[in-house]
């Protein structure tokens, strides 16, 4: 961790700890909830279905629970940055262009999808003229067509501009 | 000698010119997927895995397709060393001990001896591992063949209670993190009886999740989130590696015999039993400083600091196959990720490979001789060039990796679903990492939680519900007494250091 930047804390590791504890926690219930719902006992033939689930979730309640208490009474001395603004900022910037392209993806296909998500990045992030943007962009895409639809005939996702030059 | 004979049939397989061919492409591609953050091993393996789908369905395919995926392992192990030695960033987790003494031998201007001093020794690392492997894996196998599920169901639970009682992240995170994993998989139907379970209408979740998906996902993704906070330029050092200085670097290595051993029978041994080639490197380092006449000074360019992890991690990484092989349990998440390809591929790892598939066996583990002579040669040739692909500014690169991850997610199941489900893991791995729960152990259970719970109904089903059948015999009765020690193991020490603590206080 970059420790010589001293930019401010988004959050606190505490908070961090607790957060991720209290999740794991909602998860492990719901799971409870439903193999409670499939039965957990043990029937004529051995376990029902909900047997190993139940198990499993209820340790992750239990593991989840003494992981949020540890969190809670650790005191606030001890307390590190979970991530620094600045850093926190980097990491948006490429997960939610990230999440936009899986979306993007099924509407308008991988190829284009790249396009636009390497373009954006060399631009918005690195600056680069147009041109570089334009020809690393495209030219990720193209060489991904020719690897996977061409030579290993393994059919990508594709939208309607591959359907309008004909290459579906 | 069965297993000489064998493997020299082993060799003739290995020795085709395209499986020779696949040899080098393998290593080639594995040393650039080590350089690039956020590519590994594991991630690697599981985005080409698809690839293979078409080879593996040729004759004799499947073993093309096995040396082609573990040489892409071996060249991924081999590159870690790359970047910790002259970025200072570990490639790979298991090159982080590496960093300690490798990077200031790098800004001394020794890389090249560092550079050397690491790719031979993770060469004697994977030899050493290769013939246990040889030797070891018959053994094992033979043994294995009377296994039945109460003693398939004693070696899965060795497995998570070795992750449990070695691990040294908080028990219980390494726990709620196993099992949040083995939650995961039961998600989709139930193995015995076919009732869905955990899916809540959602007919994404009918199929279940893949490992595959979440090993691109935590090791890819968060990998790079990860490295995003460390800002977005890399420095460092200039690589070249020259002959003389690959000769004078190998004149000295012998005198590090003993550290070379030492570290080769952790790694081994922390690959068999899952510990995996991270925890073996760092321990082989904290051995050989305890050892070395140079103890004290090691973290300031100690070419010894650099050939125990590197030994290590390479031993671990190569042994991590033996159990997936003989066994069908992985030691390691790239280990895994091999193993579902196997699955993939209409192979059943386990101890009937051994019987069945001799010549896709023997091939392998010839392969994985000749596979790391090619590595050598290749990362001793080619060091200049790798490192220029971490000069590739960073704003190009990682949206081409995750581009690629993209791809890679899709073609596992043919589902934009599951791309989704890549970036959620990806931010689950992100901050698992960042708050230390572990993710090898939720990876493992991800892989082997069906068949973990199949192994102990099917169990119960023989036993009529007779939880001492897992006593019933010497062998699965020492397995699950061994198991249940590992995971009481942590109150164990806690106790004893109270004890000590309360004496001396």
């Amino acid at each position: 961790m970059s420790a010589g930047s001293g930019g401010r804390a988004a959050f606190s590791h505490k908070t961090a700890e607790i957060a991720v504890a209290a999740l794991l926690l909602l998860l492990g219930a719901i799971a409870i909830f439903d193999s409670a719902r499939l039965g957990f006992a043990w029937g004529e033939d051995g376990p029902q279905p909900g047997y190993f689930p139940f198990y499993v979730a209820l340790i992750i309640c239990v593991s989840s629970l003494v992981n949020l208490v540890r969190a809670l009474v650790a005191g606030p001395g001890k307390s590190k940055t979970f991530v620094e603004i600045g850093q926190l900022k980097l990491v948006l910037a490429v997960l939610v262009p990230t999440a936009i392209y899986a979306a993007l993806i099924g509407w308008v296909g991988i190829y284009v999808a790249s396009v636009l998500f390497v373009g954006f990045f060399m631009r918005w992030l690195g600056k680069y003229p147009w041109w570089k943007v334009l020809a690393v962009s495209a030219g990720n895409s193209v060489v991904f067509f020719l690897i996977f639809e061409i030579w290993f005939v393994i059919p990508l996702p594709k939208g309607p501009i591959e359907a309008l030059l004909g290459l579906n | 000698m069965d297993e000489i004979q064998s493997l020299l049939h082993g060799f003739a397989v290995a020795l085709s010119f395209k499986n020779f061919a696949l040899m080098f492409v393998g290593v080639i591609l594995g040393v650039i997927i080590g350089v690039l953050p956020g590519l590994g091993g594991a991630n690697g393996v599981a985005i080409l895995l698809p690839l293979t789908f078409a080879m593996a369905q040729t004759p004799g395919g499947t073993t093309s397709a096995i040396i082609l995926l573990s040489c892409i392992y071996w060249g991924a192990l081999f590159g870690g060393a790359i970047t910790s030695i002259l970025f200072n960033i570990p490639g790979e987790p298991w090159s982080v001990a590496t960093t300690f003494d490798g990077y200031p031998l790098g800004q001394k201007g020794r890389a090249g001896e560092a550079l050397t001093a690491a790719f031979t020794s993770s060469f004697v690392g994977a030899l050493v591992a290769v013939v246990v492997i040889t030797f070891l894996s018959p053994i094992v196998a033979r043994f294995a063949l009377a296994f039945g599920p109460p003693e398939f169901f004693a070696v899965y639970l060795l497995t998570f209670c070795a992750f449990v009682g070695t691990s040294k992240e908080p028990v219980f995170k390494t726990l709620a993190s196993m099992m949040l994993g083995f939650a995961l998989a039961s998600v989709g139907s139930d193995p015995v009886t076919g009732t869905l379970r955990l899916t809540f209408g959602s007919t994404h979740m009918l199929a279940g999740f893949d490992f595959l998906i979440a090993v691109i996902g935590l090791f890819g993704i968060g990998e790079i989130l990860l490295t995003l906070e460390e800002g977005l330029a890399f420095k460092g050092a200039s690589a070249k590696i020259n002959f003389r200085v690959v000769l004078e670097t190998w004149r000295r290595l012998p005198t590090y015999w003993k550290t070379s051993m030492r570290s080769s029978a952790v790694g081994c041994f922390m690959g068999i039993v899952p510990g995996g080639a991270t925890p073996a490197s760092f321990m082989s380092y904290g051995v050989a400083r305890r050892f070395s006449k140079d103890g004290e000074k090691f973290g300031t360019g100690q070419l010894e600091g650099v050939v125990a992890p590197e030994t290590a991690a390479h031993a671990a990484g190569t042994s991590a196959l033996l159990p997936m092989l003989t066994l069908g349990v992985p030691g390691s998440p790239t280990a895994a990720v091999l193993l579902g390809g196997l699955l993939i591929w209409g192979l059943q790892p386990g101890p009937l490979l051994f019987v069945e598939q001799k010549d896709f066996v023997w091939g392998l583990i010839a392969s994985m001789y000749l596979g790391n002579i090619a590595g050598l040669i290749v990362v001793l040739t080619c060091v200049p060039l790798f490192a220029a692909i971490l000069r590739i500014p960073f704003s190009v690169i990682a949206p081409i990796i995750m581009v690629v991850c993209a791809i890679g997610a899709y073609t596992v199941h043919n589902a934009i679903f599951d791309v989704w489900m890549m970036v959620v893991f990806g931010v689950t791995g992100y901050v698992f990492k960042k708050l230390s729960y572990p993710l090898a152990p939720m990876v493992l259970a991800i892989v082997l939680g069906d068949r973990a719970e199949s192994s102990f109904r099917q169990a119960m089903l023989v036993s009529q519900g007779e939880l001492n059948v897992f006593f019933s015999n010497a062998l699965v009765g020492s397995m699950t007494a061994l198991s249940l020690f590992l995971l009481l193991w942590p109150i164990v020490s806690a106790a004893i250091a109270w004890v000590r603590g309360k004496r001396s206080g």
